[in-house]
C-alpha cells in the first residue's frame, strides 16, 4: 500500500508542480527556515490543489445545474422518470474520496513522523512557559527570553510550564507543541536560514496571551558557541545600571512594568525605587533593595495595591547578581534613587551576603 | 421523570394522552424514554468510571494504599441493603401490574426505608472521613493520616489489612501536606508522573511500604464517585415517596403501572452503579 | 392520526381560518405558551429565545471584529476582549448552534413530517424549553457579575485559577446539556413509536433520519459533557486535583473529555443542517432525491464516527504518537459521508426542475460554503500541516464555515422555508434573495482572510497582532459588518411578512412531505382529516394551481367543498 500511495502522491506532485511555482511563496505559508518546513509546504499544497479541483467541480456543477435546469414558473411538471440512485455512482464517490483520503493521511502521517523523531545528537534547550514569557535554559545554565539556535544543527526543545497551558509556534519552522504543566513535552527543529523569526504563544493564557511573542534568532554555522559563551558574561562586563536594564528588557520584565511612568499590568519602573508604596492587602511599604528582592522572588507576598497578584516568582530564573543590577537599575531611573555611581558602589555592600563580586559564572548558588 | 401517565383515573386505568393512539402506544413510548434516560445516566457515570481507570492505570499504588483508608464493612453492608431494596422494588412493581395495593404500598415503603438506611450508613462513613481529614485534593490531611495510620484503633482502621503494615514510621512528605505551593519537591514529583511506565511500577514496588504520594487523588475520585451516586440515590427516594404517596391514593392498577415500572427501573440503576462502585473502590488488590 | 391506508385527499383550504382557529391563536394569554404542550407552540419559543441568543452572540461577535481593526486596543481593554470572544463562543456553541435546528424547527417539523399529533413525551419536551430558559438566564446573569475569560473550551488549568464566574457559566452549560438530552430522548422515542402505519424507515423524510442521528449523538455525547463541567465545578470548588497538575492531576485529561463531547456536538450542529439541506434540494429541483438510501445511512456514518475522532482537536497537545496517527487516520473517515452527501445533492439538481426560491438559494450557498469548510477539513486533519494550522485563525476560520457557513446557513434556509406553516404568510421572494446575496459576500469577506492570516502565521484569541495581518483583520471585519447587514435584511423580510405578507396556501413549494398537508399554520392538532401517505419525494403527487397560487393534491378531490367548510 505504501509503495502505491508513494507512487500516487509522487505523480500528483508531478502533475501540480507548475502549479506550485506561480504561487507566490507568501501568498499561503511564511518563509521556510527549518529543514520540515519544506515538507510541510509541499503536504499543504498538494491538500490545497486536492481541494480546489474537489471545490471547482462541486461548485462549477451547481452553477451549471442553476444556469441549465432553472425554471421561472412553479407550474412546471415535476419530474418522475429520472434515475433515484445509481449503485455504479455511489460506490464511485464513495471510493474516490476515500482513495484521496489515504493518499493525504499517509503525506501528513510521512511529515508528521519526521517531525515527531528528534536526532540523538539533538542540541538541548529547556523551555519554560510562564503568564506571558518565555525562559529558554542553554546546557550552560544560561537563559534567555529569546530563543537563539545554531544553523544546520537539530535542537530540541524540553518544554514544561509553570501555570497555565501555553503553546510554543514557530512559524517559519513549522513547529507547534503545547507547554503543559507538570509534564515535558518535546518537539524539535533544524533552523536552515541565519535570522529572525517569531515566535508565540498559542494557546490562550489570559490577559497577556498576544503579547507572550518573543523571536528565534538563528546564528550562522560556526558562531553560536561563541555568542552563548559572550552572552553568558556579558552582564560582568559592563556597568551594573546597564546590565540591570538589558536584564529587565531581556526577562521580560518590561511587558508588565514599563519604563515610562504608566502603569501596566504591574506598576511602572520609573519612579518606583525609594517611594512609599500601598499594599493590597493593607499596609504600605518603601520600596527599597529589600522588598524589590523580596517581589521578584516571591511576588505574591505583598503586592501594590491597584495590580492583579498574577506576577511569576523569578527564583532561579535570576540569579542574586543579576536581581542587584535590576536593583541597581531601578535606582538610576528614580529620582529617589541617589546618583547611579552611588548605587552601584551601594549594591554590593547593601546585599554583601548574597552578591559575591567574584565574577565567575552560572555555577553561583542561588 | 418522564412518567407522562396521568393517570387521575380512580380505578388506577391508564389515561392515553390524545396524541397516542393507544395505551400500548403511549406506555412503550415512556418506557423507551425511560431506558433512554438510563443510557444517559452510565454514560455520565461512564465518564467518571474512565477518570477512575486513567488514574488507577497510571498511579496503581495510590489505589492500593487508599482503600484500605476506606470501611470495607460498611461498604459491604450497604452493598446488602441496596441489593435488598432492588429486590423490593422489583417485587413492588410485580404487586403494581397485579393490581395488590397493600402489598405495593409495603413494598414500596421498605425500599424507601433501605434508601434511607443506605445514606445513613453512607453518612456515617462521610462522617468518619471527615474527622480524619481523608478528604479531596487539597483539602487531605496528610499529618493526620501520619496520626491515624500510628494510632487509630477503630473498625474503620487501615493499619489491620494494610499489606505490609501501614508504614508507622512513614516519612511526612512536606511537600505533599502543603497546599499546591510549588516547591522544587512539588515540582520534582508532578514530573514523576510522566506517563513513563517503568517509574509507575517502580513506584508501584514501593506502595506497600511507604505513604504513596498524591494519596488525595484517589479521594478526590471517592467522593465525586460515591456522592454522585448518593445524589441519584437522593433523587430516587424523592421518586419513591411520591410513587407512594400515588399507591396510598389508590393510581395505580392492572392497566396503569407505568410509574412504577419506569421508578423501578430507575432504581435498579442505583443499585447496579453502586455494585461496580463497591468493588472497584473498597476491594482493590 | 389514523392509519395511512386511506386514500382519502387531504383538505386543500388554506385562506380561511379552520372553525377552531390554528395553533397560534386557538387559546391566548403567556400562560398558554409559556405551559404549553403543543410542539408547535414550544417550537416557535425556542425559535424566538434562540434567536435572540443569535442577536447576543452576534453583537458580541461584531465587537470583536471591531476591536481587531487595529493591531493594538481599538475599542477595549485586552481583559474586556478575552471576555467578548468567550462569550461570542459560548453562547453561539451552546445557545443558538446545538439547539438551533433540532429544538426549534425540529420541535416543530418533526410530530408534522410523521403524521402525528405531537411529540411522544410533550412534557419532557416543554421541560426542556424551560431548562434551556433557565440555563441561557444563567448565562446572562454570568455577563452582568463580569463575565468569564476562559474560551468557551473552558481549558484546565486556566478555568480552574482565573477570575470571574466560571462556575456560574459552566452550571449553565451544564443545565444547557439537560435541555439537550430531553429534546434528544424525546426525538428518538417520536420516530421509533409515532410513525403512521405505512411509513417504514426508508419511507421518512431525510430530515427525520438527519434529527434521529442528532438526537442519537445529544443522548449519548451530552452526558459526558455533564460529567466533565461537573468535574470542573469541583475542581474550582473544591480542589478535588483531578485536572490540577499542581495536586497531581492531568489537565489534558480535561481536553480528552470535553472534545468527547464537544467534537460530536459538531455533528449536532451539523447532521440536522444536511437534512434541512436533502429536503431543501429535492423540493426546488421537483425531483426525487437522488441516492436516497445513501443519504440516510450517511447521517448514521456521520454520527458514529463523530465519536471516534476527539482526539484530532489535540494533535499539539502531548498525546502519544500512536494515538495522534489513530485520530488523524479515523478523522477522515468523518469526510467520506460528507462528501457522499454533496455528490448526492448535485446529482439531485441534475435535470431537475430549479426555482430559486429564497431557501434554495440559502441552500445553494450552504454547498458553496460547506464545501470550503469541509474540504480546509483536510488541511486540518493532516498531521504534518496541522502542527502548523493548530489554534491559528485558520480553524477559526474552517469551523466558521462549517458551523456558520454550514449550520447557521441552513438554519435559515429552513425558517424560510418553513416560514409559510409556522406562521401562514409569505415573504419577499426579492428582499429574501438579496438577503441571501448580501450574507454570501459578507460571509466570505469576513473568513476567507481568516484562512490566509492563518496559515501565515496569525494565532487566534490574539487581542495584539503584528500590523502586518492588519490588511486581513480589515477585510474581515467589513465583512462582518455586510454579514450582519444581510442578516437584518433577512429578519427584516420576516418581520414584514408578519406584518403584511400575503396569506400562505397549504403548499406553497410544492413539498410532498407530510407538513404540508396541514393548513397554514396548521391547527393545533395538527391534522383534522385524513393524511395522504405518498413517498416524500414523489412530486408527481403535487401540482401548481394558479388560484390557491399554491400546490394542490393531483387526485381528484371531490369533498373539496365540505373539507373547506
Amino acid at each position: 500500500m505504501n509503495g502505491l500511495t508513494h507512487m500516487i502522491s509522487g505523480s500528483l506532485l508531478a502533475a501540480i508542480r507548475p502549479f506550485l511555482a506561480q504561487l507566490p511563496d507568501s501568498f499561503w505559508m511564511p518563509s521556510q527556515a527549518s529543514t520540515t518546513a519544506g515538507e510541510v509546504d509541499r503536504v499543504f499544497f498538494v491538500i490545497y490543489w486536492i481541494s480546489v479541483f474537489f471545490f471547482a467541480i462541486i461548485v462549477g456543477l451547481m452553477a451549471l445545474f442553476v444556469v441549465r435546469y432553472r425554471r421561472r414558473h412553479p407550474g412546471d411538471e415535476a419530474v418522475h422518470g429520472t434515475q433515484h440512485h445509481s449503485v455504479p455512482l455511489e460506490i464511485t464517490w464513495t471510493v474516490i474520496p476515500i482513495a484521496v483520503s489515504v493518499v493525504i493521511f499517509v503525506l501528513g502521517f510521512r511529515g508528521y513522523m519526521d517531525m515527531a523523531t528528534p536526532p540523538r545528537n539533538a542540541y538541548e534547550i529547556q523551555v519554560t512557559g510562564q503568564k506571558w514569557q518565555w525562559f529558554f535554559t542553554y546546557p550552560n545554565g544560561f537563559v534567555t527570553s529569546e530563543l537563539h539556535v545554531p544553523e544546520d544543527r537539530p535542537v530540541k526543545l524540553t518544554m514544561t510550564s509553570e501555570d497555565v497551558i501555553h503553546s510554543l509556534w514557530i512559524p517559519a519552522f513549522r513547529v507547534k507543541k503545547d507547554v503543559v504543566p507538570g509534564r515535558y513535552n518535546h518537539t524539535w527543529f533544524e533552523a536552515t536560514e541565519p535570522g529572525t523569526y517569531p515566535l508565540l504563544c498559542t494557546e490562550y493564557c489570559g490577559s497577556g496571551h498576544s503579547d507572550m511573542l518573543t523571536v528565534v534568532t538563528v546564528h550562522p554555522s560556526g558562531t553560536f558557541d561563541q555568542w552563548l559563551q559572550e552572552a553568558s558574561n556579558v552582564y560582568d562586563t559592563m556597568p551594573p545600571a546597564d546590565a540591570g536594564k538589558l536584564l529587565v528588557q531581556r526577562s521580560g520584565c518590561i511587558q508588565c512594568h514599563n519604563l515610562e511612568g504608566n502603569a501596566g499590568i504591574g506598576p511602572t519602573f520609573k519612579n518606583l525605587y525609594g517611594y512609599t508604596q500601598k499594599l493590597r492587602g493593607g499596609g504600605e511599604v518603601t520600596a527599597e533593595d529589600n522588598y524589590i528582592r523580596r517581589s521578584i522572588l516571591e511576588p505574591l507576598a505583598d503586592v501594590v495595591l491597584g495590580y492583579e497578584p498574577v506576577m511569576p516568582t523569578y527564583a532561579g530564573k535570576l540569579k542574586d547578581k543579576e536581581i542587584t543590577y535590576i536593583i541597581t537599575y531601578m535606582k538610576s531611573i528614580s529620582d529617589r534613587g541617589g546618583s547611579t555611581e552611588e548605587a552601584a558602589a551601594d549594591a554590593p555592600a547593601g546585599d554583601a551576603a548574597n552578591a559575591n563580586p567574584d565574577a565567575a559564572t552560572g555555577t553561583e548558588g542561588h | 421523570m418522564s412518567t407522562a401517565a396521568t393517570g387521575k383515573g380512580n380505578e388506577g386505568r391508564a389515561s392515553v394522552a390524545h396524541y397516542f393512539d393507544s395505551a400500548r402506544q403511549q406506555y412503550e413510548s415512556q418506557k423507551l424514554g425511560m431506558w433512554l434516560f438510563l443510557a444517559t445516566e452510565i454514560l455520565m457515570f461512564g465518564g467518571l468510571f474512565c477518570a477512575y481507570a486513567i488514574y488507577r492505570a497510571n498511579h496503581p499504588e495510590i489505589f492500593l494504599y487508599a482503600h484500605t483508608l476506606l470501611d470495607k464493612n460498611l461498604g459491604a453492608v450497604n452493598t446488602i441493603v441496596l441489593l435488598f431494596s432492588s429486590f423490593t422494588m422489583a417485587w413492588a412493581v410485580r404487586a403494581a401490574m397485579l393490581g395488590q395495593r397493600r402489598l405495593l404500598i409495603g413494598l414500596l415503603a421498605v425500599t424507601l426505608m433501605c434508601g434511607f438506611g443506605f445514606m445513613g450508613i453512607k453518612s456515617i462513613e462521610y462522617h468518619h472521613k471527615w474527622q480524619h481529614g481523608f478528604l479531596w485534593g487539597q483539602r487531605f490531611d496528610y499529618a493526620a493520616l501520619e496520626g491515624h495510620a500510628v494510632g487509630h484503633d477503630a473498625a474503620a482502621d487501615a493499619a489491620h489489612d494494610a499489606p505490609g503494615g501501614a508504614a508507622p514510621g512513614a516519612e511526612p512528605d512536606a511537600g505533599h501536606a502543603g497546599a499546591p505551593a510549588r516547591t522544587d519537591d512539588e515540582a520534582g514529583h508532578v514530573m514523576a508522573e510522566l506517563d513513563t511506565a517503568a517509574e509507575v511500577s517502580m513506584a508501584h514496588g514501593h506502595a506497600a511500604a511507604t505513604i504513596p504520594r498524591n494519596l488525595h487523588i484517589f479521594f478526590g475520585i471517592y467522593f465525586v464517585m460515591t456522592g454522585l451516586h448518593g445524589i441519584h440515590v437522593l433523587a430516587g427516594m424523592i421518586m419513591l415517596g411520591w410513587l407512594l404517596r400515588r399507591a396510598i391514593r389508590g393510581d395505580f392498577g392492572t392497566r396503569n403501572y407505568t410509574a412504577v415500572d419506569l421508578g423501578g427501573l430507575y432504581w435498579h440503576l442505583v443499585d447496579l452503579i453502586w455494585i461496580f462502585l463497591f468493588p472497584l473502590l473498597y476491594l482493590i488488590h | 392520526m389514523s392509519t395511512g391506508a386511506t386514500t382519502t385527499a387531504p383538505h386543500v383550504a388554506g385562506h380561511v381560518d379552520h372553525h377552531g382557529g390554528n395553533y397560534l391563536n386557538c387559546e391566548s394569554g403567556w400562560k398558554s405558551w409559556l405551559f404549553t404542550l403543543d410542539h408547535k407552540r414550544i417550537g416557535v419559543m425556542y425559535l424566538g429565545t434562540i434567536l435572540f441568543a443569535f442577536l447576543l452572540g452576534g453583537i458580541f461577535a461584531l465587537l470583536v471584529r471591531t476591536e481587531l481593526l487595529t493591531p493594538q486596543q481599538t475599542i477595549m481593554t485586552a481583559d474586556e476582549y478575552n471576555r467578548m470572544f468567550t462569550l461570542h463562543g459560548a453562547i453561539m456553541t451552546f445557545l443558538f448552534i446545538i439547539p438551533g435546528i433540532p429544538a426549534a424547527l425540529g420541535n416543530f417539523v418533526l410530530p408534522l413530517m410523521l403524521g402525528a399529533k405531537d411529540v411522544a413525551l410533550p412534557r419532557l419536551n416543554l421541560a426542556s424549553y424551560h431548562i434551556y430558559v433557565i440555563g441561557s438566564l444563567m448565562a446572562v446573569t454570568s455577563i452582568l457579575l463580569g463575565g468569564v475569560d476562559t474560551g468557551w473550551t473552558f481549558y484546565t488549568p486556566y478555568s480552574t485559577t482565573t477570575n470571574g464566574a466560571v462556575i456560574l457559566v459552566t452550571m449553565s452549560v451544564f443545565v444547557l446539556g439537560f435541555s439537550s438530552i430531553f429534546t434528544g430522548i424525546n426525538f428518538i422515542v417520536t420516530v421509533h413509536r409515532m410513525r403512521p402505519a405505512g411509513m417504514g424507515w426508508f419511507q421518512m423524510p431525510l430530515m427525520l433520519w438527519a434529527l434521529y442521528a442528532t438526537a442519537l449523538i445529544q443522548v449519548l455525547a451530552t452526558p459526558v459533557l455533564a460529567i466533565t463541567l461537573l468535574l470542573l465545578i469541583a475542581e474550582r470548588a473544591l480542589g478535588i486535583g483531578i485536572f490540577d497538575p499542581a495536586l497531581g492531576g492531568d489537565p489534558v485529561l480535561f481536553q480528552h473529555f470535553f472534545w468527547f463531547y464537544s467534537h460530536p456536538a459538531v455533528y449536532i450542529m451539523i447532521l440536522p443542517a444536511m437534512g434541512i439541506i436533502s429536503e431543501l434540494v429535492a423540493v426546488y429541483s421537483r425531483k426525487p432525491i437522488f441516492g436516497y438510501k445513501a443519504i440516510a445511512y450517511s447521517s448514521i456514518a456521520i454520527a458514529v464516527f463523530s465519536f471516534l475522532v476527539w482526539g484530532h482537536h489535540m494533535f499539539v497537545s502531548g498525546q502519544s504518537e500512536l494515538a495522534v496517527v489513530i485520530f488523524s487516520a479515523l478523522t477522515f473517515s468523518v469526510s467520506i459521508p460528507s462528501a457522499v452527501k454533496v455528490f448526492n445533492w448535485l446529482s439531485t439538481m441534475y435535470r431537475g426542475q430549479i426555482r430559486l426560491e429564497t431557501p434554495m438559494v440559502y441552500a445553494l450557498i450552504f454547498i458553496f460554503l460547506f464545501g470550503i469548510g469541509g474540504l480546509t477539513g483536510l488541511f486540518l486533519a493532516t498531521l504534518a500541516t496541522d502542527v502548523h494550522l493548530h489554534d491559528t485563525y485558520f480553524v477559526v476560520a474552517h469551523f466558521h464555515y462549517t458551523m456558520m457557513g454550514g449550520t447557521m446557513i441552513a438554519f435559515l434556509a429552513g425558517i424560510f422555508h418553513w416560514w409559510p406553516k409556522m406562521f401562514g404568510r409569505m415573504f419577499s421572494r426579492k428582499w429574501g434573495n438579496i438577503s441571501a446575496a448580501l450574507v454570501f459576500v459578507g460571509f466570505n469577506l469576513t473568513f476567507f482572510s481568516q484562512f490566509i492570516m492563518g496559515a501565515n502565521g496569525m494565532p487566534r484569541r490574539y487581542f495584539n497582532y503584528p500590523p502586518e495581518f492588519q490588511i486581513y483583520h480589515e477585510a474581515s471585519t467589513i465583512g462582518s459588518y455586510i454579514l450582519a447587514i444581510g442578516l437584518f435584511v433577512a429578519a427584516g423580510v420576516l418581520i414584514q411578512s408578519l406584518l403584511a405578507g400575503r396569506q400562505a396556501p397549504t403548499n406553497p413549494w410544492g413539498a410532498a412531505t407530510l407538513e404540508w398537508q396541514a393548513l397554514s399554520p396548521p391547527i393545533q392538532h395538527n391534522f383534522d382529516g385524513p393524511l395522504l401517505l405518498t413517498n416524500p419525494y414523489d412530486f408527481t403527487s403535487n401540482r401548481w394551481d394558479e388560484a390557491e397560487q399554491g400546490f394542490v393534491p393531483v387526485i381528484p378531490v371531490a369533498d373539496k367543498e365540505t373539507q373547506t367548510s
